[in-house]
């Protein structure tokens, strides 16, 4: 295992963005959070994070088009996604693994299944 | 003015004619037809006024007051009752394909040939002369316009008198656009473009000479009028006085009621003509309306007329031209001419072609077939005899209006001999009218009441009027038939009081009513007229089934039927158009016994061509008859009527099982939206509740894991676990509360409000709120007292909600502002503003839809439920209020609500 992971949490919720950046750090990753969609897009753009957690549903950008974004880029193609969303219709999951992400898991979650399958991811 | 002037003018507007009839044939070519207009229609109804309306009503007006508006009152009348009357009577001619009066009289009573000859002959009788009064209009009128002395009467004269060439022009005409087909039963497009054209120029022309008249040499209405007034002449006039004669009016009402309909020409424009029933709807106000335009002048100018004409001694009769002709308008004089001609041309035009059709159908036609040998299977070789006797009629009509005209007409005034031809051809009106609405009206009767009425008009309004004029002595009209003092022809049976019209009216249309209705009630019927009887009157019943109103018995041959309309129709279209209707009612063609229904049909058919009467001569010659029996026929009615009745019950089956289908798609669907509106509330709920219950787990699980953490991170995630619980608590409540209001369930408590203290508490309750942020509150109320009829709790409600809105979107510092206004009696209005940044005007009306903000990305994340503005409209519609919001982006926005007044 080479440097520390680094994760990029972002949900316009901010209890969800508390407890998951608290989450994150307990278990040793490098967390950076993010409020909204274009904070993400500029965060994942400096910093090449390992994995972000994506919320869908955002007031300027959505989880969608930032994984559209980190899919088409270069820079970024060894970069995981994971979506977190409320929306739990099947079209909106499978849209979202079309999209290229690895892991779709619907709002609630248990932080605890959550955070064994990111480390599976990034381990 | 030179008379060649006048004869050009003349002739091109002949031209004109030509023109607008070849114009509407060839758009019919295109296959955009000119008279399928209901406007069209109407106008060409306006043949009704003819030259006497032109120049006859002013001349009335001038001499006997009001009393011109009877003829066209009568009418106007009479338009009210053409959708139960004519539409009944069109459909009848179109069924039975009856082109004449006289065909529809004959075939109603059982095809009978007397009676088309009967109402043939009384049409010539009463309506030639009609004809010749146009002829003298247009001479007349056409030497007041040139100043010239009238040719003078008599045969003589006749080559050097321009009403002859204009007489041959038209003739040219009507032949040309009359008889262009065979079957008379089809419509003359031409022929009925031309008339409504004349009707538009006759109406235009005369309401100019008014415009001239009361613009022109008078200053308006009130000029004109109340220098009448002070006329002595004009004021005895129009005093309802002794002399005004209400039975005259009544008579002249009723007569004109029926000539709207029974003359000839108004029967051929009404009825052969007609394209549409629903064109009568349109006529039914617009006919009326024409009426009404074009005797809006007559008063000015016969009052302009005779004050200014009164006493140089000029025919109140001709005051139309003369006042612009006297007054130098030389232009206007010759428009006023046009109008004049084609008043008279449009009227000569189509009484030729009804009466010609009568004429070649009932009286010349029968006599060809009866001399020639017909039956030779000719390819269409008596289609040009039939055309060459109905061009014939056309000349033959044409000529005899010319000789009346030459030799009697001299000695009327233009309005009596009209009078006299309007109460000949109401003489049909009882056997038309009993024939279509009373079964048991029968041959007999409609024989006897023609016949007497005939006599008795001849006998009481031409004997006078021949008398008047010399061809016979006055002795009869003074001292009565045989000299018996009571059978003086303008006071019969000792009759006095009436004037000579009404006078010949009430006593022909007694004899003819007593006889037609008593000899139908004492007669024994036909089967033919018992069969005839049922079809008419139930018309409307018969005429969706075609086939059941045809009826013959007997043996014919195939050959034979198409040879008799080949020589018609010509081979080719005889086949083919009994071929068709055969296929078309799955008729066997047996190709030597005639099936009798195909018998009926060439009768039909052929009845068109040559009018019923020869039709049905025709027809039995070539089979052999069999006389029906009354039984036979009201077995084939029975039969018929159940079949209809049967028809009908299955229409109005399937019918309802339609409706009822729609019924249940439309309830189905409605189902389904609920159930859609149901889902995605349902779903938007659940969305809404999923993220704080996310969190609430995550910091849970935190806590409950992490018992190393301390302590005021621990308190942090444990304050935010309640926050985000009565996050979800107000959530659930509101849902329940938009639920209670969506199912109609939420009662209001409502009591009297004072509305100043509601809005003090409601400040009040959000002061913390507003302390936090730093915000002024301030509150606008006028002195006066609201009193209020709302459920305090609710309002309250609102109120709260707005203004934590308020708070919530006011920028730090900020201010909040709650007014009341009251700009009317009924209602109030509250306004809460903030100086926020405003909503875009594009969201004003969805911000009040539940869960807007979840649905809208942009917006998305408020504190609250998303709810709020939804539950205040809801609350505030209960109400019988409104609620909106008035707001530009970066200007702050300004909620609304109204509320009811006490």
């Amino acid at each position: 295992m080479s440097a520390v992971k680094k994760i990029l949490v972002v949900d316009d919720d901010p209890y969800i963005l508390m407890s998951l950046e608290f989450l994150m750090k307990k278990n040793g990753f490098d967390v950076m959070v993010a409020r909204n969609g274009t904070e993400a897009l500029d965060i994942v753009e400096k910093q090449l994070p390992d994995l972000v957690l994506l919320d869908i549903m955002m007031p300027d950008v959505d989880g969608y088009e930032i994984c559209k974004h980190i899919k088409s880029s270069k820079k970024l193609k060894d970069a995981k996604v994971v979506f977190m969303s409320a929306k739990s219709k099947e079209a909106d999951i499978k849209k979202g693994y079309d999209l290229g992400a690895s892991l779709y898991i619907t709002k609630p979650f248990s932080t605890r299944e959550m955070m064994k399958q990111i480390k599976e991811l990034i381990a | 003015m030179n008379n060649i002037v006048a004869i050009i003018a003349a002739l091109c507007y002949l031209a004109m004619l030509f023109a607008v009839a070849y114009y509407a044939e060839y758009r019919l070519r295109q296959g955009k037809s000119l008279i399928n207009n209901g406007y069209v229609y109407a106008l060409s109804l306006g043949v009704y006024c003819t030259a006497w309306t032109y120049y006859g009503s002013v001349g009335q007006a001038s001499t006997r007051g009001i009393e011109f508006l009877a003829v066209y009152i009568g009418p106007t009348i009479m338009a009210a009752l053409f959708w139960p009357v004519l539409r009944k009577i069109i459909r009848i001619c179109k069924t039975q394909r009856i082109n004449s009066i006289a065909d529809l009289i004959s075939i109603r009573y059982g095809k009978n040939f007397s009676l088309a000859v009967l109402v043939t002959i009384l049409c010539m009788v009463g309506i030639i002369p009609y004809i010749a009064l146009q002829l003298k209009a247009i001479s007349g009128s056409m030497n007041i316009l040139t100043g010239v002395a009238d040719a003078g009467t008599g045969l003589n004269n006749i080559l050097s008198d321009n009403t002859f060439y204009i007489a041959a022009v038209l003739a040219f005409f009507i032949i040309l656009f009359g008889t262009r087909s065979i079957d008379a039963s089809e419509k003359h497009e031409g022929l009925v473009a031309a008339i409504a054209f004349e009707s538009l120029i006759k109406l235009v022309a005369f309401i100019a000479v008014g415009l001239f008249v009361t613009f022109g040499l008078f200053n308006g209405f009130g000029d004109i009028f109340s220098k009448a007034a002070n006329n002595e002449t004009l004021k005895k006039l129009f005093q309802f006085s002794d002399n005004t004669s209400y039975t005259t009016w009544t008579g002249l009402i009723l007569l004109s009621m029926l000539a709207i309909v029974f003359l000839p020409r108004q029967f051929h424009m009404g009825v052969v003509e007609n394209v549409k029933e629903n064109h009568l709807k349109k006529a039914i106000w617009v006919f009326p309306l024409y009426l009404l335009l074009i005797t809006f002048f007559v008063l000015p100018i016969a009052f302009g007329g005779t004050l200014l004409l009164g006493k140089t001694g000029i025919n109140a009769d001709t005051y139309v031209l003369a006042l612009p002709m006297q007054h130098g308008a030389k232009f206007l004089s010759l428009f006023t001419f046009i109008g004049g001609f084609s008043a008279a041309t449009s009227m000569i035009i189509v009484e030729t072609i009804a009466i010609s059709t009568m004429m070649s159908n009932n009286i010349a036609t029968p006599l060809l077939l009866a001399s020639q040998k017909f039956k030779t299977k000719g390819d269409g070789q008596l289609t040009n005899p039939i055309l060459n006797i109905r061009r014939f009629s056309i000349l033959l009509i044409v000529a005899l209006a010319l000789l009346y005209d030459k030799l009697v007409a001299q000695h009327f005034t233009l309005v009596s001999i009209g009078m006299v031809s309007f109460a000949a051809v109401a003489q049909f009106a009882p056997a038309v009218l009993g024939g279509i609405y009373w079964k048991q009206a029968s041959k007999k009767g409609a024989i006897a009441g023609i016949s007497i009425g005939f006599v008795v008009w001849f006998f009481t309004a031409v004997i006078p009027s021949m008398a008047s004029s010399g061809f016979i002595s006055m002795q009869i009209v003074n001292n009565g038939l045989f000299g018996w003092s009571f059978l003086k022809p303008l006071s019969l049976f000792g009759m006095q009081g009436m004037d000579s019209v009404t006078h010949c009216f009430f006593w022909s249309m007694l004899f003819n009513i007593i006889a037609f209705v008593s000899i139908s009630l004492n007669s024994r019927r036909s089967a033919q007229e018992v069969y005839q009887a049922e079809i008419f009157v139930d018309i409307f019943r018969y005429s969706a089934t075609p086939d059941s109103n045809m009826i013959w018995k007997g043996t014919a041959y195939l050959p034979d039927l198409n040879s008799l309309l080949a020589n018609f129709l010509g081979n080719e279209r005889a086949e083919k158009i009994i071929v068709t209707y055969a296929n078309r009612h799955k008729i066997p063609i047996d190709t030597k016994k005639a099936d009798p229904r195909l018998v009926a049909f060439a009768e039909k058919v052929l009845g068109g061509v040559i009018g019923s009467a020869s039709a049905r001569i025709m027809v039995s010659s070539v089979t052999k008859e069999e006389e029906l029996k009354i039984d036979e026929v009201l077995k084939i009615l029975r039969e018929s009527q159940q079949m209809m009745e049967l028809n009908k019950e299955l229409r109005k089956r399937s019918i309802d099982l339609q409706k009822a289908t729609d019924q249940l798609i439309a309830a189905n669907r409605q189902l389904q939206d609920i159930d859609k509106t149901k889902d995605e509330f349902l779903y938007t709920v659940t969305h809404e509740l999923r993220t704080p219950i996310t969190s609430i787990r995550a910091m849970a699980e935190i806590v409950h894991d992490n018992t190393d953490m301390d302590e005021e991170q621990r308190q942090h995630f444990l304050s935010a676990v309640i926050k985000e619980t009565e996050r979800l608590s107000h959530l659930i409540t509101q849902v329940l509360n938009l639920e209670k209001y969506e199912s109609g369930k939420q009662q209001l408590n409502s009591s009297s409000v004072q509305m100043n203290s509601l809005i003090k508490d409601a400040v009040q309750s959000i002061q913390p709120l507003a302390n936090e942020k730093k915000i002024s509150t301030e509150i606008k109320i006028p002195d006066s007292m609201f009193l209020v009829q709302c459920d305090a709790d609710l309002i309250m409600q609102v109120l709260t909600n707005l203004l934590s809105n308020a708070v919530k979107f006011a920028p730090v510092n900020g201010s909040v502002t709650v007014a009341v206004h009251s700009n009317n009696y009924d209602e109030l209005q509250v306004w809460v503003e903030d100086n926020g940044k405003g909503i875009d005007a594009g969201l004003h009306e969805l911000i009040f839809d539940k869960f807007f903000q979840a649905k809208n990305q942009t917006l998305r994340k408020p504190e609250g439920s998303g709810l709020g503005l939804a539950i205040c409209k809801k609350i505030i519609n209960l109400h019988g209020g409104n609620i909106w919001v008035e707001s530009e982006l970066n200007k702050g926005s300004k909620f609304i609500f109204t509320l009811p007044l006490i």
